[in-house]
């Protein structure tokens, strides 16, 4: 028993040696890391792909993890505001604090979607910098990739030609992927989704899907039965074989083809709506881990594809 | 104040230079009233305990105590600073105004200024973060509900995987249980870890020695012409030793639904010194001050609690709170001769306390408490009391603490 106290404090007390300890606020931005650093890099996420990260404590492993880390990655954009600020200012550590070269935002580097013009609580918990969740465009992990590389450059200098070639040839198979996820989208253009929560934004931009409407009222409202029932109700009024409303329409979910949550809302209303109006649930992986074809930043989008043709 | 002022620009001049970094201030409004309908008692006190405030409340009443203005600011990478006004009694009082060192690096933090003592669990949280709508006994006992320091604070977080903090305080002694500006010391260490996706816990032990000259409290003499309000007077040493344990449970580490969480503190105080008292009433045996010996005591207690969040939105909880009268040594004979022993603090009661909560949150920034509790903290008296509170904040998004 002494023996193995003693072996777990030696562990804990003797990092992995690695070029750059990068503690990232969500998978994806580990799995970037990842991706440019390679063997120089050891990239922890705070979060896994079940857990909502507007809605995490500012527990004490974070805390310990942030103190001995040499890169915070985190998404910004308020999205994180309920819970990374503590952990910052509580771990000690004078590198990763916000201004720093060890702090990372990731959502500076990309052009935001629905920003408000007005900050308004009864318009639900709306960020002042627009929609956070940007990593289901992949033309944004792109945008993201160059500054990420050059930054673990400026933090290991020994290195910046590793991060720089990786990068350059992470760019090249993204873009290559991303001709390809294009292409296999054709079909999806138009498609008219309801999503749980504004999560999926990015991603209906980029291939051109129509968010019919969300089960949330307000976001990170709960959905309640009644705009549920006012959901339902308009699914129902879907005319017979008529013409596809436009983008903007005020016609609410009629003719949404499609259902879809992340793997941490709660299933049960979009269960709920399924059932009575005959639409799909579909759980997209939202992040990497997400599913488990979603093991990588690639993964993340071929299964993400897969799942809105139904093919999955 | 002036004080505070000097502790912050101390704390400030420790920093490395700000100059060029952004200045992100960012400020809230928490609105908070209550509605409380209790047993009419003339004069509340947690019996056998030093009083460390004075509460003639009423049986029925509305207050808006507690509600709070929050300012804070970002100075580049290397600093913060954070002002807490809140209301008490009509008054404004500052709560916190601090300055904290983030640039120190190897795990160190320095804060100067008042701020609330990193001792225990609870004393950290503003009341608009408590899971009910009152403070537990033991914080009332201990420190009037909370304890702010005017001082300085350095911590250290351990370069491990358990995340293992400790921390020390220097104060000027102002805040009960000290008195008089002669001084207090805080230390405290933190470990806390997760358990799987699901759990994580964090436990501590605190300590704190603080010193008074002269602390008042309220008594009643024993002139033959009838009880005079007089004041207590106490000056001695004050030690207080504490743990605190939490455990926190969100499947798969999501709070949003459903959430179960358990805390409890317990303490150890020590006090040993001189009691006297003083009163300007001609006829009172206090009348100019009268030394009555020494007073000498050790009384324990604690509370636990569990607060569930048992659908999105609702959450329940209950609390137990019980303190031990202790030991008092003290020559009866000469304390007894000014000092009515049918004083509060004088009592062999054990003061205990049931709560059940039941809250429901529209959102973060709204919330509505229900509060039903069982108060024997008097001998002789069981106060069945109800709160109805809200909660509302406006501005800057909360970050709290574990």
């Amino acid at each position: 028993m002494k023996r193995l106290f003693l072996l777990i404090l030696l562990a804990a007390a003797l990092p992995v040696r690695a070029d750059v300890r990068v503690f990232a606020c969500e998978p994806e931005w580990a799995a970037l890391a990842k991706e440019l650093g390679g063997d120089k890099v050891s990239a922890w996420s705070a979060t896994h792909a079940l857990q909502d990260p507007h809605r995490i404590e500012a527990r004490p492993s974070l805390i310990a993890r942030a103190r001995n880390a040499q890169l915070v990655v985190c998404t910004g954009a308020e999205l994180e505001a309920g819970w990374l600020p503590p952990v910052l200012r509580e771990s000690g550590n004078a590198a990763v604090q916000p201004g720093r070269p060890g702090y990372f935002e990731a959502a500076q580097f990309v052009t935001r979607l629905e920003i408000p013009t007005r900050i308004d609580r009864s318009e639900g918990d709306v960020h002042a910098s627009g929609n956070p969740h940007i990593q289901l465009d992949p033309r944004n992990l792109l945008a993201v990739a160059a500054p990420l590389a050059k930054r673990l450059g400026e933090l290991d200098a020994a290195n910046a030609g590793h991060y720089a070639a990786r990068q350059q040839a992470f760019a090249e198979r993204m873009r290559a992927a991303i001709a390809r996820w294009e292409k296999e989208a054709i079909p999806l253009r138009g498609l008219r989704v309801v999503a749980q929560h504004k999560s999926f934004s990015y991603l209906f931009h980029w291939l051109g899907l129509v968010e019919a409407g969300t089960l949330e009222p307000k976001p990170g409202i709960e959905p309640g039965s009644a705009h549920l029932a006012q959901l339902l109700g308009q699914a129902k009024a879907r005319p017979e074989g008529g013409a596809s409303p436009g983008r903007g329409s005020t016609l609410g979910v009629q003719q949404a083809r499609l259902i879809v949550r992340t793997p941490f809302d709660s299933p049960r209303p979009g269960e709920w709506l399924a059932e009575r109006s005959g639409m799909p649930l579909v759980t997209l992986p939202f992040t990497v881990g997400g599913s488990e074809r979603a093991q990588d930043l690639f993964g993340l989008f071929d299964d993400t594809l897969a799942k809105l043709r139904g093919e999955s | 104040m002036q004080r505070i002022a000097l502790l912050a620009l101390a704390a400030s001049l420790a920093l490395p230079a700000a100059a060029g970094e952004e200045f992100a201030p960012e400020a809230s409004l928490i609105l908070q009233g209550q509605y409380r309908r209790t047993k009419d008692v003339p004069e509340r006190a947690i019996s056998g305990y030093w009083s460390a405030g004075h509460d003639h409340g009423a049986s029925r009443r509305l207050t808006f105590d507690d509600s709070e203005l929050v300012a804070g600011a970002r100075l580049g990478g290397s600093a913060r600073a954070q002002l807490n006004l809140a209301w008490h009694d009509n008054k404004v009082e500052v709560e916190e105004a601090w300055l904290q060192a983030l640039g120190l690096g190897n795990g160190f933090t320095l804060k100067g200024g008042r701020f609330l003592s990193g001792i225990g669990y609870l004393n950290e949280q503003h009341s608009h973060a408590w899971d009910f709508a009152d403070a537990p006994l033991m914080s009332k006992a201990l420190f009037g509900e909370h304890f702010a320091q005017d001082g300085l604070q350095l911590k250290w977080v351990a370069p491990t995987e358990l995340f293992v903090e400790l921390g020390a305080e220097v104060g000027r002694g102002n805040a009960f249980p000290g008195a008089g500006s002669k001084g207090a010391a805080a230390f405290f260490a933190h470990a806390g870890d997760d358990v799987g996706l699901s759990h994580a816990w964090r436990a501590g032990l605190s300590w704190l020695d603080s010193r008074a000259k002269g602390r008042e409290g309220h008594f009643e003499d024993t002139d033959p012409l009838g009880p005079n309000e007089v004041a207590g007077r106490f000056s001695g040493r004050s030690r207080t030793v504490a743990a605190d344990f939490v455990w926190k449970w969100a499947p798969d580490g999501n709070p949003r639904y459903r959430n179960f969480k358990i805390q409890a503190e317990v303490f150890r105080r020590t006090e040993s010194g001189d009691l006297a008292c003083v009163s300007d009433v001609a006829t009172s045996p206090c009348l100019g001050g009268l030394a009555l010996g020494s007073l000498r005591s050790v009384q324990t207690g604690g509370y636990a609690q569990a607060v569930w969040q048992f659908m999105p939105q609702w959450r329940a909880g209950y609390r137990y709170d019980r303190l031990n009268a202790g030991a008092k040594s003290y020559d009866a004979a000469t304390a007894f001769a000014a000092l009515d022993p049918a004083n509060a603090y004088f009592s062999r009661h054990r003061p205990t306390r049931h709560s059940l909560m039941l809250d429901w949150s529209q959102d973060e920034f709204s919330l509505l408490r229900l509060q039903l509790a069982r108060d024997k903290s008097m001998p002789g008296v069981t106060d069945n009391q109800l709160t109805l509170q809200y909660i509302v904040s406006f501005g800057a998004h909360g970050a709290h603490k574990f």
